[in-house]
Protein backbone atom coordinates (compact mmCIF):
# COMPACT_ATOMS: atom_id res chain seq x y z
CA UNK A 1 0.00 0.00 0.00
CA UNK A 2 1.16 3.54 -0.86
CA UNK A 3 1.45 5.60 2.09
CA UNK A 4 -0.35 8.94 1.81
CA UNK A 5 1.92 12.16 0.67
CA UNK A 6 1.20 13.97 4.16
CA UNK A 7 -0.79 13.27 7.31
CA UNK A 8 -1.63 16.31 8.89
CA UNK A 9 -2.38 15.04 12.37
CA UNK A 10 1.50 14.88 12.61
CA UNK A 11 2.07 18.70 11.94
CA UNK A 12 -0.99 19.77 14.12
CA UNK A 13 1.09 17.59 16.89
CA UNK A 14 4.29 19.31 16.19
CA UNK A 15 2.23 22.36 16.39
CA UNK A 16 0.37 21.46 20.16
CA UNK A 17 4.08 20.56 21.27
CA UNK A 18 6.16 22.87 19.93
CA UNK A 19 4.54 26.09 19.54
CA UNK A 20 2.25 27.08 16.07
CA UNK A 21 5.34 29.17 14.84
CA UNK A 22 8.01 26.54 15.69
CA UNK A 23 6.21 24.24 13.62
CA UNK A 24 6.01 26.61 10.89
CA UNK A 25 8.96 27.58 10.99
CA UNK A 26 10.67 24.38 11.05
CA UNK A 27 8.67 23.52 8.13
CA UNK A 28 10.08 26.23 6.35
CA UNK A 29 13.67 25.22 7.22
CA UNK A 30 12.79 22.11 5.20
CA UNK A 31 11.60 23.77 2.67
CA UNK A 32 14.91 25.38 2.67
CA UNK A 33 16.99 22.77 2.92
CA UNK A 34 15.29 20.19 0.59
CA UNK A 35 17.06 21.21 -2.50
CA UNK A 36 20.47 20.93 -1.38
CA UNK A 37 19.54 17.46 0.02
CA UNK A 38 18.28 16.47 -3.16
CA UNK A 39 21.43 17.63 -4.85
CA UNK A 40 23.66 16.27 -2.13
CA UNK A 41 21.73 12.97 -3.53
CA UNK A 42 21.82 13.41 -6.96
CA UNK A 43 25.77 14.08 -6.66
CA UNK A 44 26.41 11.20 -4.82
CA UNK A 45 24.46 9.18 -6.99
CA UNK A 46 26.30 10.16 -9.92
CA UNK A 47 29.89 9.64 -8.24
CA UNK A 48 28.95 6.37 -7.23
CA UNK A 49 29.84 7.53 -3.12
CA UNK A 50 27.34 4.36 -1.80
CA UNK A 51 27.99 6.32 1.91
CA UNK A 52 27.10 9.75 0.49
CA UNK A 53 23.49 8.83 -1.36
CA UNK A 54 22.93 6.61 1.93
CA UNK A 55 23.32 9.48 4.22
CA UNK A 56 21.40 11.97 1.76
CA UNK A 57 18.58 9.21 1.65
CA UNK A 58 18.70 8.66 5.45
CA UNK A 59 18.50 12.49 6.31
CA UNK A 60 15.37 12.64 3.88
CA UNK A 61 13.97 10.17 5.96
CA UNK A 62 14.51 11.15 9.15
CA UNK A 63 12.88 14.68 7.97
CA UNK A 64 9.84 12.95 6.07
CA UNK A 65 8.92 11.22 9.40
CA UNK A 66 9.55 14.49 11.45
CA UNK A 67 6.13 15.94 9.00
CA UNK A 68 4.05 13.02 8.68
CA UNK A 69 5.23 12.44 5.13
CA UNK A 70 5.07 9.20 4.41
CA UNK A 71 5.58 8.03 0.94
CA UNK A 72 8.81 10.49 0.93
CA UNK A 73 9.72 8.81 4.08
CA UNK A 74 9.35 5.24 2.39
CA UNK A 75 10.84 6.02 -0.98
CA UNK A 76 13.76 7.30 1.42
CA UNK A 77 14.23 4.20 3.40
CA UNK A 78 14.30 2.17 0.53
CA UNK A 79 16.89 4.25 -1.12
CA UNK A 80 18.74 4.30 2.05
CA UNK A 81 18.55 0.43 2.30
CA UNK A 82 19.18 -0.30 -0.64
CA UNK A 83 22.13 1.18 -2.19
CA UNK A 84 23.46 3.40 -4.83
CA UNK A 85 20.14 2.67 -7.32
CA UNK A 86 20.38 0.86 -11.11
CA UNK A 87 19.38 3.66 -13.61
CA UNK A 88 17.59 7.43 -13.01
CA UNK A 89 13.83 5.95 -12.76
CA UNK A 90 14.41 5.64 -8.49
CA UNK A 91 15.55 9.37 -8.18
CA UNK A 92 12.97 10.78 -10.80
CA UNK A 93 10.01 9.16 -8.78
CA UNK A 94 11.88 10.68 -5.28
CA UNK A 95 12.21 14.09 -6.82
CA UNK A 96 8.58 14.12 -7.92
CA UNK A 97 7.49 12.98 -4.25
CA UNK A 98 9.59 15.43 -3.05
CA UNK A 99 7.74 18.11 -4.89
CA UNK A 100 4.31 16.94 -4.36
CA UNK A 101 5.46 17.00 -0.38
CA UNK A 102 6.76 20.32 -0.20
CA UNK A 103 3.78 21.43 -1.85
CA UNK A 104 1.50 19.80 0.28
CA UNK A 105 3.59 20.95 3.30
CA UNK A 106 3.45 24.57 1.88
CA UNK A 107 -0.18 24.63 1.93
CA UNK A 108 -0.10 23.13 5.79
CA UNK A 109 1.71 26.25 6.50
CA UNK A 110 -0.20 29.08 4.69
CA UNK A 111 -3.78 27.87 5.97
CA UNK B 1 10.47 21.77 33.46
CA UNK B 2 13.17 19.75 35.61
CA UNK B 3 14.16 20.05 39.20
CA UNK B 4 17.67 19.11 37.77
CA UNK B 5 18.97 21.18 34.60
CA UNK B 6 21.75 20.58 31.90
CA UNK B 7 23.70 21.82 29.55
CA UNK B 8 23.08 19.31 26.18
CA UNK B 9 25.06 18.98 23.47
CA UNK B 10 23.06 18.03 20.32
CA UNK B 11 24.81 16.49 17.09
CA UNK B 12 23.34 16.25 13.82
CA UNK B 13 24.38 16.91 10.79
CA UNK B 14 20.82 17.67 9.32
CA UNK B 15 19.36 21.44 10.16
CA UNK B 16 15.55 20.72 10.65
CA UNK B 17 16.80 17.77 13.47
CA UNK B 18 19.03 20.26 15.15
CA UNK B 19 15.99 22.88 15.37
CA UNK B 20 13.63 20.30 16.69
CA UNK B 21 16.26 18.74 19.29
CA UNK B 22 17.21 22.07 20.53
CA UNK B 23 13.70 23.03 20.79
CA UNK B 24 12.40 19.43 22.48
CA UNK B 25 15.58 20.30 25.09
CA UNK B 26 14.85 24.11 25.66
CA UNK B 27 11.23 23.15 26.22
CA UNK B 28 12.41 20.66 29.05
CA UNK B 29 14.25 23.92 30.91
CA UNK B 30 17.80 22.52 29.55
CA UNK B 31 20.47 24.30 27.90
CA UNK B 32 21.29 23.09 24.25
CA UNK B 33 24.20 23.72 21.84
CA UNK B 34 24.64 22.46 18.60
CA UNK B 35 27.07 20.31 16.55
CA UNK B 36 26.56 19.81 12.76
CA UNK B 37 29.14 16.76 12.91
CA UNK B 38 31.32 14.24 15.37
CA UNK B 39 34.41 16.76 14.14
CA UNK B 40 33.22 19.67 15.84
CA UNK B 41 31.62 17.71 18.58
CA UNK B 42 34.95 16.61 20.41
CA UNK B 43 36.11 19.73 19.49
CA UNK B 44 33.20 21.30 21.37
CA UNK B 45 33.87 18.59 24.32
CA UNK B 46 37.26 19.54 24.91
CA UNK B 47 36.58 23.22 25.26
CA UNK B 48 33.75 22.99 26.99
CA UNK B 49 31.83 21.21 29.80
CA UNK B 50 28.20 18.97 28.86
CA UNK B 51 26.50 17.00 30.95
CA UNK B 52 24.76 14.51 28.24
CA UNK B 53 25.37 14.22 24.39
CA UNK B 54 22.69 13.79 22.12
CA UNK B 55 24.47 11.78 19.13
CA UNK B 56 23.38 11.25 15.48
CA UNK B 57 25.11 8.26 13.92
CA UNK B 58 24.78 9.22 10.21
CA UNK B 59 26.93 12.07 9.75
CA UNK B 60 29.56 13.51 7.39
CA UNK B 61 33.26 14.09 8.93
CA UNK B 62 33.34 11.43 11.86
CA UNK B 63 30.10 9.56 12.33
CA UNK B 64 27.83 8.73 15.45
CA UNK B 65 30.47 5.36 16.07
CA UNK B 66 33.45 7.14 15.74
CA UNK B 67 32.53 9.42 18.22
CA UNK B 68 31.50 6.72 20.48
CA UNK B 69 35.00 5.09 20.06
CA UNK B 70 36.64 8.52 20.83
CA UNK B 71 34.77 9.25 23.77
CA UNK B 72 35.86 5.92 25.23
CA UNK B 73 39.46 6.36 24.57
CA UNK B 74 39.25 9.41 26.09
CA UNK B 75 39.88 9.32 30.27
CA UNK B 76 38.27 13.12 30.51
CA UNK B 77 35.29 12.38 28.04
CA UNK B 78 34.24 8.36 28.71
CA UNK B 79 31.83 9.26 31.72
CA UNK B 80 29.89 11.49 29.37
CA UNK B 81 26.46 10.00 29.33
CA UNK B 82 25.47 9.81 25.32
CA UNK B 83 21.61 9.23 23.92
CA UNK B 84 21.63 8.16 20.58
CA UNK B 85 18.97 10.01 18.91
CA UNK B 86 18.96 8.27 15.19
CA UNK B 87 16.71 6.81 12.54
CA UNK B 88 19.50 4.40 11.35
CA UNK B 89 18.30 0.99 9.94
CA UNK B 90 19.28 -2.36 11.43
CA UNK B 91 19.11 -3.91 15.07
CA UNK B 92 22.77 -4.62 15.02
CA UNK B 93 23.45 -0.51 14.53
CA UNK B 94 21.23 0.21 17.78
CA UNK B 95 23.50 -3.02 19.61
CA UNK B 96 26.40 -1.29 18.22
CA UNK B 97 25.98 2.05 19.57
CA UNK B 98 25.37 0.57 22.95
CA UNK B 99 28.34 -1.56 22.94
CA UNK B 100 30.33 1.12 22.54
CA UNK B 101 29.39 2.64 25.52
CA UNK B 102 25.89 4.89 24.38
CA UNK B 103 23.75 5.15 27.97
CA UNK B 104 20.71 4.75 25.33
CA UNK B 105 19.09 4.57 21.97
CA UNK B 106 15.88 7.05 21.21
CA UNK B 107 14.37 6.35 17.67
CA UNK B 108 13.49 9.39 15.65
CA UNK B 109 11.13 11.11 15.31
CA UNK B 110 12.44 11.65 19.17
CA UNK B 111 9.33 11.48 21.54
CA UNK B 112 9.17 14.15 23.87
CA UNK B 113 7.93 12.50 26.81
CA UNK B 114 10.49 9.27 26.41
CA UNK B 115 13.47 12.07 25.75
CA UNK B 116 12.16 13.69 28.83
CA UNK B 117 12.48 10.68 30.69
CA UNK B 118 15.72 9.38 29.37
CA UNK B 119 18.04 12.81 29.92
CA UNK B 120 16.40 13.04 33.86
CA UNK B 121 17.51 9.38 34.32
CA UNK B 122 21.02 10.35 32.95
CA UNK B 123 21.39 13.74 34.85
CA UNK B 124 20.80 11.66 37.94
CA UNK B 125 23.01 8.86 36.56
CA UNK B 126 25.35 11.82 35.80
CA UNK B 127 24.98 13.99 39.13
CA UNK B 128 25.38 10.22 41.72
CA UNK B 129 28.48 9.78 39.43
CA UNK B 130 29.98 13.51 40.00
CA UNK B 131 28.76 13.18 43.56
CA UNK B 132 31.16 9.75 44.06
CA UNK B 133 34.29 11.50 41.98
CA UNK B 134 34.36 14.04 44.59
CA UNK B 135 33.96 11.78 47.59
CA UNK B 136 37.03 9.59 46.22
CA UNK B 137 38.91 12.66 45.34
CA UNK B 138 38.35 13.82 49.24
CA UNK B 139 39.52 10.25 50.44
CA UNK B 140 42.10 9.62 47.82
CA UNK B 141 44.62 11.47 46.40
CA UNK B 142 43.35 12.97 42.46
CA UNK B 143 46.50 10.48 41.28
CA UNK B 144 44.94 7.57 43.65
CA UNK B 145 41.40 8.65 42.13
CA UNK B 146 42.33 8.68 38.58
CA UNK B 147 44.41 5.23 38.84
CA UNK B 148 41.45 4.21 40.45
CA UNK B 149 39.15 5.36 37.98
CA UNK B 150 41.12 3.97 35.23
CA UNK B 151 42.15 0.87 36.16
CA UNK B 152 39.84 0.24 38.68
CA UNK B 153 40.02 -1.20 42.07
CA UNK B 154 42.29 -4.49 42.49
CA UNK B 155 44.05 -5.94 45.43
CA UNK B 156 47.74 -6.35 44.89
CA UNK B 157 50.62 -4.65 44.14
CA UNK B 158 53.62 -4.22 41.35
CA UNK B 159 57.28 -3.70 41.56
CA UNK B 160 58.49 -0.11 41.05
CA UNK B 161 61.25 2.55 41.48
CA UNK B 162 59.86 4.96 43.71
CA UNK B 163 61.01 7.34 46.53
CA UNK B 164 59.37 7.58 49.96
CA UNK B 165 59.30 10.22 52.16
CA UNK B 166 58.85 10.13 55.99
CA UNK B 167 58.17 13.17 58.14
CA UNK B 168 57.31 13.80 61.78
CA UNK B 169 56.95 16.45 64.13
CA UNK B 170 59.55 16.12 66.78
CA UNK B 171 58.84 15.57 70.27
CA UNK B 172 54.70 16.03 69.31
CA UNK B 173 53.64 13.96 72.58
CA UNK B 174 55.34 16.76 74.85
CA UNK B 175 54.11 19.90 72.64
CA UNK B 176 50.36 18.41 72.81
CA UNK B 177 50.44 17.91 76.63
CA UNK B 178 50.53 21.69 77.29
CA UNK B 179 47.63 22.17 74.54
CA UNK B 180 44.08 21.95 74.65
CA UNK B 181 42.79 19.09 72.09
CA UNK B 182 40.85 21.18 70.11
CA UNK B 183 43.96 23.62 69.78
CA UNK B 184 46.11 20.32 69.49
CA UNK B 185 43.72 18.78 66.03
CA UNK B 186 43.79 22.82 64.80
CA UNK B 187 47.72 22.65 64.69
CA UNK B 188 47.96 18.73 63.11
CA UNK B 189 44.89 20.27 60.80
CA UNK B 190 47.63 23.05 59.87
CA UNK B 191 50.47 20.45 59.52
CA UNK B 192 48.48 18.19 57.67
CA UNK B 193 47.31 20.84 54.88
CA UNK B 194 51.06 22.81 54.46
CA UNK B 195 52.49 18.93 54.07
CA UNK B 196 49.99 17.68 51.46
CA UNK B 197 50.61 20.78 49.66
CA UNK B 198 53.93 20.49 49.09
CA UNK B 199 53.97 16.90 48.34
CA UNK B 200 50.67 16.98 46.23
CA UNK B 201 53.00 20.05 44.21
CA UNK B 202 56.17 18.33 43.61
CA UNK B 203 53.31 15.03 42.28
CA UNK B 204 53.18 12.87 45.22
CA UNK B 205 50.61 11.32 47.00
CA UNK B 206 50.07 10.81 50.99
CA UNK B 207 49.88 7.59 51.68
CA UNK B 208 49.74 7.53 55.47
CA UNK B 209 48.81 9.84 58.30
CA UNK B 210 49.41 8.12 61.88
CA UNK B 211 49.31 10.82 64.35
CA UNK B 212 52.09 13.47 63.40
CA UNK B 213 53.42 11.03 61.21
CA UNK B 214 53.19 10.90 57.36
CA UNK B 215 54.67 8.87 54.51
CA UNK B 216 54.62 10.60 51.06
CA UNK B 217 55.17 8.32 47.69
CA UNK B 218 56.53 9.87 44.90
CA UNK B 219 56.69 7.96 41.32
CA UNK B 220 53.67 5.62 41.95
CA UNK B 221 51.01 5.35 41.26
CA UNK B 222 52.26 7.59 38.67
CA UNK B 223 55.38 7.90 37.35
CA UNK B 224 56.90 10.98 37.77
CA UNK B 225 60.21 12.51 35.93
CA UNK B 226 62.31 12.76 39.01
CA UNK B 227 61.27 10.91 41.78
CA UNK B 228 64.23 11.85 44.12
CA UNK B 229 64.41 15.45 43.20
CA UNK B 230 60.13 15.87 43.69
CA UNK B 231 60.89 14.52 47.05
CA UNK B 232 63.79 16.19 48.48
CA UNK B 233 62.17 19.67 47.29
CA UNK B 234 58.81 18.77 48.80
CA UNK B 235 60.76 18.77 52.27
CA UNK B 236 62.49 22.00 51.83
CA UNK B 237 59.44 23.45 50.65
CA UNK B 238 57.90 21.87 53.80
CA UNK B 239 61.11 23.14 56.04
CA UNK B 240 60.63 26.85 54.80
CA UNK B 241 56.60 26.63 55.17
CA UNK B 242 56.82 25.55 58.98
CA UNK B 243 59.53 28.37 59.47
CA UNK B 244 56.81 30.92 58.57
CA UNK B 245 54.58 29.09 60.47
CA UNK B 246 56.64 29.26 63.14
CA UNK B 247 56.99 32.76 63.02
CA UNK B 248 53.61 33.72 63.25
CA UNK B 249 53.51 31.28 66.61
CA UNK B 250 56.02 32.84 68.30
CA UNK B 251 54.13 36.14 68.12
CA UNK B 252 51.46 34.39 69.60
CA UNK B 253 53.10 32.36 71.90
CA UNK B 254 52.57 29.04 70.28
CA UNK B 255 54.74 26.28 70.75
CA UNK B 256 57.56 25.54 67.95
CA UNK B 257 57.45 22.65 65.11
CA UNK B 258 60.33 20.93 64.51
CA UNK B 259 60.14 18.16 61.27
CA UNK B 260 62.08 15.66 61.09
CA UNK B 261 62.18 13.94 57.00
CA UNK B 262 63.95 10.65 56.11
CA UNK B 263 63.63 10.04 52.46
CA UNK B 264 65.15 6.84 50.78
CA UNK B 265 64.81 5.64 46.47
CA UNK B 266 64.49 2.04 45.33
CA UNK B 267 62.56 -0.61 44.58
CA UNK B 268 58.92 -0.98 45.61
CA UNK B 269 56.06 -2.58 45.22
CA UNK B 270 53.16 -0.25 45.54
CA UNK B 271 49.56 -1.28 44.97
CA UNK B 272 46.19 -1.55 47.29
CA UNK B 273 46.34 -3.25 50.60
CA UNK B 274 43.59 -4.16 52.53
CA UNK B 275 40.53 -5.70 51.95
CA UNK B 276 38.13 -6.19 49.54
CA UNK B 277 35.92 -3.43 51.41
CA UNK B 278 38.50 -1.37 52.77
CA UNK B 279 42.06 -0.52 51.49
CA UNK B 280 45.07 1.99 50.86
CA UNK B 281 47.14 2.74 47.91
CA UNK B 282 50.61 2.20 49.51
CA UNK B 283 54.08 0.59 48.90
CA UNK B 284 56.17 -1.95 51.01
CA UNK B 285 60.01 -2.94 50.66
CA UNK B 286 63.74 -1.93 52.33
CA UNK B 287 63.39 1.45 50.43
CA UNK B 288 59.82 2.27 52.96
CA UNK B 289 61.56 0.74 55.92
CA UNK B 290 64.70 2.82 54.81
CA UNK B 291 62.98 6.25 54.98
CA UNK B 292 61.39 5.04 58.26
CA UNK B 293 64.63 4.44 59.79
CA UNK B 294 66.04 8.10 58.26
CA UNK B 295 63.70 10.03 59.42
CA UNK B 296 64.25 8.44 63.29
CA UNK B 297 67.69 9.12 62.39
CA UNK B 298 67.63 12.64 61.90
CA UNK B 299 67.17 12.82 65.67
CA UNK B 300 70.08 10.96 66.48
CA UNK B 301 72.13 13.00 63.91
CA UNK B 302 70.32 16.80 64.84
CA UNK B 303 69.53 17.39 61.31
CA UNK B 304 65.93 18.27 59.36
CA UNK B 305 66.68 15.82 56.79
CA UNK B 306 67.89 13.17 55.72
CA UNK B 307 68.71 10.91 52.61
CA UNK B 308 70.43 7.69 51.19
CA UNK B 309 72.60 7.58 48.55
CA UNK B 310 70.44 6.68 45.48
CA UNK B 311 68.69 9.66 46.30
CA UNK B 312 71.15 11.79 46.67
CA UNK B 313 72.45 10.25 43.53
CA UNK B 314 69.43 11.86 41.60
CA UNK B 315 69.65 15.22 42.97
CA UNK B 316 70.43 17.84 40.90
CA UNK B 317 73.09 19.08 42.91
CA UNK B 318 74.30 15.74 44.75
CA UNK B 319 77.25 17.69 45.78
CA UNK B 320 75.22 20.19 48.20
CA UNK B 321 74.71 16.84 50.75
CA UNK B 322 76.80 16.59 53.89
CA UNK B 323 77.92 12.86 54.21
CA UNK B 324 77.25 11.22 57.20
CA UNK B 325 79.33 8.02 57.23
CA UNK B 326 79.00 4.30 58.19
CA UNK B 327 75.91 4.69 60.15
CA UNK B 328 74.40 1.76 61.43
CA UNK B 329 70.89 1.70 60.71
CA UNK B 330 67.72 -1.14 62.65
CA UNK B 331 67.09 -4.07 60.36
CA UNK B 332 70.10 -2.99 57.91
CA UNK B 333 73.11 -5.29 57.70
CA UNK B 334 75.48 -3.31 56.52
CA UNK B 335 76.36 0.54 57.50
CA UNK B 336 75.28 3.15 55.34
CA UNK B 337 76.52 5.93 54.20
CA UNK B 338 73.82 8.84 54.92
CA UNK B 339 73.41 12.42 53.68
CA UNK B 340 72.23 15.72 55.80
CA UNK B 341 70.80 18.24 53.30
Amino acid sequence: MIAPVLDPSVFAELSDTMGEDFARELVTTFLDETPQMLATLTDAAARGDGDGFRRAAHSLKSNAEVFGAGRLADLARGLELGGLPDGSAPLQELQQTVAVTCDALGQLIHE
Amino acid sequence: MNDITGHLLIVDDNKVNRLLMSRSVELLGHKASVAENGKIAMEMLSSNSFDILLLDIEMPEMDGFEVLEALKANPHLRDLPVIVTSSVEGLDNIVRCIELGAEDYIPKPVNKILLNARVSSCLEKKRLHDEQKRLLNRFATAEVAQDLQESGFSIGGKRLTATVLFCDIRDFTSISESMSPEATIELLNMYYTLMFDAVSSQGGIISLMVGDGLMAIFGAPKAIENPAQSAVSAAQDMRNMTALLNEESALSGQPQLKIGFGIATGEVVAGYAGTQDRAIYTCIGKTVNLAARLEAYTKVAGVDVLLDEETRKHLADPDACTVIPSVDLKGFSKALNVYAL
